[in-house]
């Protein structure tokens, strides 16, 4: 007899097609008025040898049962689902919805680059006003007001104030004024890079009348050329990624200096694209020498004992020169499609482990 | 400076080859700008045979030439020279060949009919002369089919060298032969200028009254011829990009470049009286050679006679009296001039001469003598006549600078060490006469006014010894992993800038200076320029909007549809220039879309968005930010703010841009833009690495809604502090989600609905509780004008 409800009761529970009917056999087999239920119950009325025979045999006719009700509702379940899942389509060719993405520009990313490798070799760096008077711009650096090198910046200046008329305002030619605020306000040693805008009226495809520079200036006993010629190998082979780098120091002339030198890097022209290394041609990247004693006196230091060097380099050239940038102007015209092109992505940080390019 | 290889080697032996002489004068700090030789454009044109001429069968004044070229069957040319004829020799240039003086390129080409195949050349068609009035003539035995430039001795490189300010020596030739020699590039000619005894007293009286000019030296040559000078000098002044003009006239022009010396030359017959150097008068005038008048002023040295201004000394000779194809009698001047008036008189002028780039830098005071000395010869040679007797007016300066040198500073300074005898050596080949002593005392050359110290000495030794030879030397470098040199400034401007990068913004780096018509409605710029390269940069920047909203008017003339810039860089205020991020959000805030709708535009509240995400990477506490009212007249009065700690910290301004001066920049729509005063953030309080301890609560948070009926013109910020206020302890964040007008809110007033999240602490809160806040929160709102909607 329980044979056959066990084999009734599993016809079904297979036959089920819905959960509504399979609970519906659930609820007539093992519900409080279900058939196992029921056949649960004359349990209690039977002999003790009887018990002993019926019991396991109807506690194993529930479990058969409510295992088969549990693996039918598995099936319908998971049917269920697939059922849904055919029904819910979305074109994965759409377009995802939009974020904007941002840029930095290649100027401000350089000026992040230089900073991280001199910080490594233990440059600060270090800031002045654009708008500087006559005395740091020039007087201070050894270009008294009768110098022929005065006409070599073409300098914007000020109105003249009357009530100061002693101080003749003018936009920064360079950044090397910086270089008498940090010897003025600091003792040495001195390790600084001075980043920032500078102004001369001049204009063409690489030359504009705003433009950045970076001033370098050390400041030690014992400070040679030899160590500026270091630290300039060392910064060109940093900023370039390059090992092979040549440098020629040429002398050359600038008031704040002696001996003065201005600076070519080798580089190759192979297929018209710039590479720096070797030494096929010659690639002027900046100007730099031994600070001289004037400026160092000017600044309140006793040149007997202080000495050392200063360089100053065009940013916007060692941009254009690393990143392929061909017009200056276009730097400054703020244009979204070259700002897309040549900028940067927020997290292109320059750190000495991640690499100073990006 | 310009130079030919041929002047060079008048005044240094040597066999050295151009590449070789170019990178000895890099290396000595003569840079080689470059090396051409005008001989290389000649290389097409050959000597050729005119074998016939006969007159053209169309045109009169035409011939018809068969012309032997060497090269094969003989080719008809045909030419206009009046001179052509058979069996002159000349010089021909075929089909391809590119004609400097007339800049074209020759082809095949039939004139009237008649075939030509190519063309005989004039001097001025090779640039050799203004000769125009025939084809060149050659000696008969002038081999036919050679190169010409060859034939006619042509070549003679020309180097174009940079000469820095300081050194005045290398502005004539044989400075720079000097500079070649020393290096051990030949050797240097010595050419002493021997003295022209004069005939006669010099009937001129000269004198100098003015500190300008400290020796006059004068003499005058009666009975010259003045005409064309010969060819050689004309050559050697094309050839560096001089004009020939006349012999006496070139005789000055080749001093001056030869031996860095400029002198003048004056018409005897235009003078009235003697000569003077003295200060201009206020009001006095010249008109110069170039045919300019100039006022002069009481700060400028000029050379006068009894009746007017004749020469602005040192810069610039007078029309009046210069010297013409009919002059007979010259007064030869050599002065010295101070170069500090020079180049004050120069730059107050705006005349850019060879002579004031000269004196201005100091030319050599001790060739002041060899200087009209070496002129009287060339004059007497080129020109004939006979020389005065010399005056000298004033006094020759004669500078007698010595400086201490100690030799080793060439290693103390320059790294290098160079032996000392080398050192002395160098020194003596530069004209320095040495002491050896202890320390050294090293004889400056008169005709080096840019040494005056030890620094000077130890750059000349190793400009000699070579700065390649300058070994590398690693600075010290402090032990350990390098420490950190960012200050907070710096810091504060790198998170700023790739905050705003990383929400969506571009960085844009504009001018400094901005029209002032675009300045004025930011306040007008408290600096501007006197000599602005134009006048649309003329005003420094008040405000970083006035840039960026022209770049953004750009932008959207290029066909953009959504801009989002900033900038960080200084604005220039009367007090400082403080470190600024600008913001301009234009067009678009989101494109048209699938799943969005509809384009949105930018509104005041992405300002506010962008200025707390810049503030929050200043490392501010945001949500201790007040909203205060604008002040700024550049933004719409009704849809801007300020945000500030308080009242007098304000940190940034922000909203929509006043349509009126979008206007001013042609756009179109609204702009939201914004400004954060990055100066004005106050220094971290920070101390050490630690932050306080912390544990998540172990509870969970839960949230309760509320919905408040307030004045529609009262700040919802009021509500919301009002609401986080009502219990401290408990209340962990309150937020707007719903704002609304309308249907079932009063007028004037509107619906503000807010999730208030209660944190607790150690123990779940009872129901009362729950309820005791609510109540709190709702009093709490009502103290700020709120009532609960029911």
């Amino acid at each position: 007899m329980t044979e056959t409800l066990e084999h009734d009761l599993l016809a079904h529970i297979a036959a089920a097609d819905t959960l509504d009917a399979l609970e519906a056999v659930r609820v007539a087999a093992l519900g409080k008025a279900g058939s196992v239920t029921a056949l649960m119950k004359t349990l209690g009325g039977m002999a003790p040898d009887a018990r002993l025979v019926e019991g396991p045999r109807l506690n194993a006719l529930r479990e058969v049962v409510a295992g088969a009700i549990a693996a039918r509702k598995g099936e319908l379940e998971a049917a269920a689902l697939d059922a849904r899942l055919a029904t819910e389509r979305l074109d994965m060719t759409l377009p995802a919805p939009e974020r904007p993405t941002g840029t930095i520009h290649p100027i401000s990313q350089v000026f992040d680059e230089l900073a991280e490798i001199f910080a490594d070799l233990g440059f600060a760096v270090a800031t002045g006003p654009e708008i500087e008077d006559d005395w740091h711009n020039f007087t201070a650096l050894n270009i008294p007001e009768s110098h022929p090198a005065r006409a070599m910046h073409d300098t914007f200046y000020f109105p003249q104030n009357a009530a100061d008329s002693d101080r003749k305002m003018l936009l920064r030619t360079h950044t090397s004024p910086v270089q008498i605020r940090t010897m003025m306000t600091q003792a040495p040693p001195i390790r600084i890079i001075a980043p920032g805008r500078t102004y001369r009226s001049d204009s063409d495809a690489t030359h504009t009348p705003m433009f950045h520079q970076v001033e370098g200036l050390v400041i030690d006993r014992g400070i040679t050329l030899g160590h500026l010629k270091w630290t300039l190998e060392t910064f060109i082979k940093a900023f370039f990624e390059v090992d092979d780098v040549t440098l020629r120091l040429r002398p050359s002339y600038f008031p704040f200096t002696e001996p003065g030198a201005e600076v070519d890097v080798g580089c190759s022209w192979a297929g018209g694209r710039l590479s720096i290394g070797g030494s096929e041609s010659w690639l002027e990247v900046l100007g730099s020498g031994m600070v001289h004693p004037r400026v160092i006196a000017a600044c309140g230091l006793d040149p007997n004992e202080w000495q050392g060097f200063a360089f100053g380099c065009g940013i916007d050239r060692l941009a254009m020169l690393k990143y392929g940038i061909t017009d200056l102007r276009a730097c400054f015209d703020a244009d979204l499609r070259w700002l897309k092109h040549f900028g940067f992505r927020a997290l292109d940080v320059p750190t000495l482990s991640g690499g100073i390019g990006a | 400076m310009k130079f030919t290889l041929s002047w060079l080697k008048d005044h240094l032996d040597t066999t050295a080859s151009v590449d070789e002489i170019a990178a000895a004068l890099t290396g000595l700090g003569l840079e080689v700008e470059g090396v051409t030789d005008p001989a290389a454009a000649l290389a097409p044109f050959t000597v050729a045979h005119v074998l016939t001429a006969s007159r053209h069968p169309q045109a009169d004044k035409l011939q018809v030439l068969t012309v032997d070229t060497g090269d094969g069957a003989p080719k008809q040319v045909v030419c206009g020279a009046p001179n052509a004829r058979a069996g002159m020799k000349g010089v021909f240039g075929g089909p391809g060949a590119y004609v400097p003086g007339s800049d074209l390129t020759l082809k095949a080409a039939t004139i009237r009919g008649v075939e030509s195949f190519g063309m005989m050349c004039s001097a001025r068609e090779l640039q050799l002369s203004d000769e125009h009035d025939g084809i060149l003539e050659l000696p008969d035995d002038a081999p036919v089919g050679t190169a010409y430039a060859a034939y006619a001795a042509l070549s003679d490189p020309v180097f174009n060298v940079g000469i820095t300010p300081n050194r005045q020596d290398c502005m004539g030739v044989s400075g720079i032969a000097r500079d070649l020699a020393a290096k051990g590039i030949g050797t240097l000619k010595d050419r002493p200028v021997e003295l022209v005894p004069g005939a006669f007293p010099c009937p001129v009286p000269i004198t100098t009254t003015d500190d300008g000019c400290p020796a006059f030296l004068g003499r005058v040559v009666r009975g010259v011829r003045n005409g064309p000078s010969p060819d050689w000098l004309q050559r050697r002044l094309r050839a560096v990009g001089q004009k020939p003009i006349s012999a006496l006239v070139d005789i000055t022009n080749f001093i001056t470049f030869d031996r860095g010396r400029p002198l003048h030359v004056y018409d005897l017959a235009t003078l009235h009286g003697g000569l003077t150097a003295r200060r201009a008068k206020d009001g006095e005038s010249v008109v110069a050679l170039n045919g300019k008048t100039y006022a002069l002023d009481e700060t400028m040295t000029v050379i006068a006679d009894e009746a007017e201004v004749h020469d602005i000394g040192g810069i610039m000779g007078g029309a009046a009296s210069g010297v013409s194809e009919t002059t007979t009698d010259v007064l030869i001047e050599c002065a010295y001039f101070d170069p500090a008036r020079i180049g004050a008189t120069g730059r107050k002028l705006g005349i850019f001469t060879d002579a004031r780039a000269r004196f201005e830098r100091g030319v050599d005071p001790d060739f002041l003598i060899a200087g009209i000395e070496l002129a009287t010869h060339m004059v007497l040679d080129l020109c004939g006549g006979e020389a005065s007797e010399v005056i000298t007016a004033g006094e020759i300066p004669q500078p007698a600078l010595t400086v201490a040198y100690r030799p080793e500073r060439t290693l103390g300074l320059a790294g290098v060490a160079v032996p000392e005898d080398v050192q002395a050596d160098i020194l003596s080949r530069l004209g320095f006469r040495v002491e050896m002593g202890e320390p050294w005392v090293v004889g400056v050359p008169s005709w080096r006014r840019d040494i005056d110290g030890e620094a000077d000495i130890v750059e000349e030794v190793v400009r000699l010894f070579g700065f390649e030879h300058v070994p590398s030397t690693p600075l010290e470098r402090a032990p350990g992993v390098a420490k950190p040199t960012a200050t907070a400034a710096q810091k504060l401007e790198r998170g700023v800038r790739r905050a705003l990068a990383a929400r969506g913004l571009d960085e844009a780096i504009t001018w400094s200076f901005v029209p002032p018509a675009q300045a004025e409605p930011f306040g007008g710029a408290a600096w501007t320029l006197a000599n602005p390269i134009s006048a649309d940069l003329a005003a420094m920047r008040p405000s970083l909007l006035p840039g960026l909203l022209a770049a953004t008017a750009r932008n959207l003339a290029h066909g953009q549809s959504s801009i989002r810039l900033f900038e960080l860089g200084r604005r220039y205020l009367a007090g400082g220039e403080p470190l600024t991020a600008g913001v301009v959000l234009a067009g678009e805030r989101t494109a048209r879309d699938w799943q969005t709708g509809a384009a949105t535009a930018f509104d005041a509240l992405d300002a506010k968005a962008e200025a707390l995400a810049g503030l929050a990477a200043a490392g501010l506490p945001v949500e201790r930010l007040m909203v205060l009212p604008p002040a700024d007249g550049w933004y719409h009065p009704g849809r801007s703010g300020r945000l500030g700690l308080g009242p007098k910290t304000i940190l940034a301004a922000f909203g929509e841009l006043h349509p009126r001066i979008a206007a001013q920049f042609d756009l179109k729509g609204r702009v939201a833009v914004a400004e954060l005063f990055l100066d004005a953030v106050p220094p971290s309080r920070a101390t050490g690495r630690t932050r306080p301890s912390y544990a998540p609560p172990a509870l969970q948070a839960l949230t309760r809604d509320f919905a408040f009926l307030v004045p529609a013109d009262q700040p919802a910020e009021a509500l919301l502090r009002a609401v986080r206020g009502a219990d401290k302890a408990l209340i962990a964040d309150v937020r707007l989600f719903d704002r609304f007008a309308g249907p079932g809110v009063p007028e004037g007033q509107v619906s503000l609905a807010l999730t208030v999240t209660i944190q607790p602490a150690d123990r779940s809160p009872t129901d009362a509780e729950i309820e005791a806040l609510a109540a709190k929160i709702v009093a709490a709102a009502a103290r700020a004008g709120a009532t609960l909607r029911g």
